[in-house]
């Protein structure tokens, strides 16, 4: 079974009187340990893909199968719950919680899955330790560099075993050599743990790590190209 | 599935990141809840001040006051009338079974002298019996005896305030004072009985034998007049029939026909009083309606104060949705968070009522009593409050789309 089967799906948003076609019927099939790269110009659509994707957000129209679920039918709190399993989420502004320690941040997946609190703990260390922050669980985010941060925000990605990450522009924040840094994070747990990755981005040399780029123009598809990967 | 634990937790925390914000809203209840405490407690001690001044006036009392005069028309009004005698007084307490004593008075105002001092008082000429009417004590001394009355001998009893201000701190027992002129053996002094329910002060007075206030001081209309009876029944209970029949009794000594109006007045004191009271206890459920008031205020703060709460934190609440959080989970966080702002707002409202409420009665000299009731029931308002007021931006926190508040900046 395939992770992602998207197809014919519209997104239509109401602004005002005018409706704005975000997405104008995109099919698209992604298997288990892909490592996709979602590029294309501002307002392309590839945002409003990404949002759908990670069951934030319902498709006006068609139909998508997340790991065979059918997403679009889900109500409100099924679709958390989704989220909650099946995604992690990266963000460009790391969107961790202020005020409140790494390792706090880490559970709070957990917390929404009801894990009893040792678990909650022996689980958020292990995945602080897996993205390099061993020592730094009780940092608040403000003591933290901004590659530190989105360490601790893909820890929280990949604390409930989800099997897939969407990361949205994960490196516009930081600069190359930390981007450079996160990049290789995401393929290590691509290659070592085969979680998908699905991230968007409009630098090149970020969508070079992955291994298929699927490139947005006036929301439908304009390519969809298989390649050899960086490193 | 709902993890209420964590839940309080992440509220808590919540609180805790936004010390002086939190103490500020809780302010509110707390004034809300101290107001309804210190309210409660200073009515319910004024209605307690009451009462004892009522038992301090003498219980189960009743007044036989005569009645009222008409002259040519013009109604002169109770009391005016001279038709009480010391044989009606004697009548009652022989005749009367609901009847435990009665005192004849007839008194009136006159200036007492002793060496250098003086000092206008009420002087009543009574007999023995009005200390056990007027549920009362001897300081020192003894009282009026049957043998005073029968002689009207020139003797007297002194109220503490009358004592004060004759005799400074002199023991006036044996001492004469003059009264008109006329010079009396002081042979004891009464306890102190404080105010009266109408804000007199009970122990300015001076006791005579009531033979002595009619024939030496005050005069009589005709010989054995006396002012009021003041009556004792046996218990509560026997009151009206006592009032009943006194009316009887002296409507048969009075001569008076069926037709006919009374020539007296009987008066039931203690039902008088206890309307008092009862309008007291209406005056505290007013002020604590009042207090209450402040309450909701307070509850409406909490409201302004999670409503400013959730925009400020649109973006945590669309990271908590993104990673997972249901309606539900949103929604008890930040009904949690104004639940607990409100009720350790009602709990420090509550120390500080009471501590108030003594404050206000050690400085004011007011009696306060804190009743458990008041205690209880402005705790539970205070969590009704949190639950009402945090509802609504609970309820609008809870339903923010995801991707706009991860947006929001």
């Amino acid at each position: 079974m395939p992770l992602v089967e998207v197809s014919g799906v519209t997104k239509v948003y109401r602004l005002g009187d005018i409706d704005v076609n975000a997405l104008a019927g995109v099919s698209l099939v992604i298997e288990h340990g892909e490592f996709i790269a979602i590029m294309g110009p501002s307002g392309s659509g590839k945002s409003t893909f990404m949002n759908m994707l990670g069951c934030l957000d319902r498709p006006t129209s068609g139909s998508y199968l997340l790991d065979g679920v059918d997403v679009g039918r889900l109500s409100r709190d099924e679709l958390a719950e989704i989220r909650n399993r099946k995604t992690g989420f990266v963000f460009q502004g790391f969107n961790l919680l202020p005020r409140t320690s790494a390792l706090e941040n880490v559970e709070l997946p957990m917390v929404y899955a009801g894990a009893p609190t040792a678990e909650r703990r022996g689980r958020a260390i292990g995945a602080l330790r897996k993205v390099g922050l061993e020592g730094r669980e009780n940092h608040h985010p403000n003591q933290l560099s901004g590659g530190q941060q989105q360490r601790v925000a893909v820890a929280r990605a990949i604390v409930n075993e989800a099997p897939v990450i969407f990361a949205d522009e994960p490196t516009g924040n930081l600069d190359t050599k930390t981007s450079a840094e996160i990049m290789e994070l995401f393929a290590r747990l691509n290659r070592e743990s085969g979680i998908t990755v699905i991230l968007v981005t409009h630098e090149p040399d970020i969508a070079a790590y992955a291994d298929r780029v699927i490139r947005f123009r006036d929301g439908v598809i304009a390519s969809d190209e298989r390649r050899e990967r960086v490193s | 599935m709902i993890d209420i634990p964590s839940t309080i937790r992440i509220s808590l925390r919540a609180l805790r990141v936004n010390k002086m914000r939190s103490a500020l809203t809780m302010l509110g209840i707390v004034i809300g809840v101290g107001a309804v405490i210190a309210m409660l407690a200073v009515g319910d001690g004024a209605r307690a001040q009451i009462a004892d001044q009522i038992s301090s006036m003498g219980s189960n009392l009743i007044m036989v006051i005569p009645g009222a005069t008409t002259a040519g028309g013009v109604r002169m009004g109770a009391g005016s009338q001279a038709t009480l005698s010391m044989g009606d007084a004697e009548a009652i307490a022989r005749e009367c079974p609901a009847v435990a004593f009665v005192a004849p008075t007839h008194g009136g105002v006159a200036q007492a002298v002793h060496e250098s001092r003086n000092w206008s008082t009420g002087v009543t000429g009574t007999t023995g019996d009005m200390i056990a009417v007027r549920d009362w004590q001897l300081a020192s001394g003894r009282p009026i005896t049957p043998e005073d009355v029968r002689a009207a001998a020139k003797v007297c009893l002194l109220g503490q305030t009358v004592v004060e201000n004759l005799f400074g701190g002199i023991d006036p027992l044996g001492k004469i004072i003059r009264i008109k002129n006329i010079p009396f053996t002081v042979i004891g002094t009464l306890e102190a009985k404080g105010q009266s329910p109408m804000g007199q002060d009970q122990d300015d007075t001076i006791m005579v034998p009531v033979t002595t206030a009619q024939k030496k001081l005050f005069g009589t209309a005709f010989p054995g007049m006396v002012r009021m009876i003041i009556v004792k029944g046996k218990s509560a209970e026997e009151l009206p029939d006592a009032e009943r029949q006194i009316a009887e009794l002296l409507r048969q000594r009075h001569r008076i026909g069926p037709k006919q109006e009374d020539d007296f007045t009987v008066r039931n004191l203690t039902q008088a009083m206890q309307a008092a009271e009862q309008s007291t206890k209406v005056m505290t459920m007013l002020l604590g309606a009042i207090a209450s008031v402040s309450l909701l205020v307070g509850g409406i703060g909490i409201m302004n104060i999670m409503l400013v709460s959730v925009t400020e934190r649109t973006r945590e609440i669309g990271i908590r949705m993104a990673v997972g959080a249901k309606t539900w989970d949103i929604r008890l966080q930040f009904m949690i968070e104004a639940l607990t702002l409100s009720l350790i707002g009602g709990v420090t409202g509550i120390v500080l009522g009471i501590s108030g409420s003594y404050a206000i009665s050690a400085i004011a000299g007011w009696p306060a009593n804190v009743s458990a009731l008041s205690v209880a029931l402005s705790f539970c308002f205070s969590g009704f409050v949190g639950i009402f007021f945090g509802f609504y931006p609970a309820w609008k926190a809870s339903l923010l789309d995801p991707i706009e508040a991860l947006r929001y900046e």
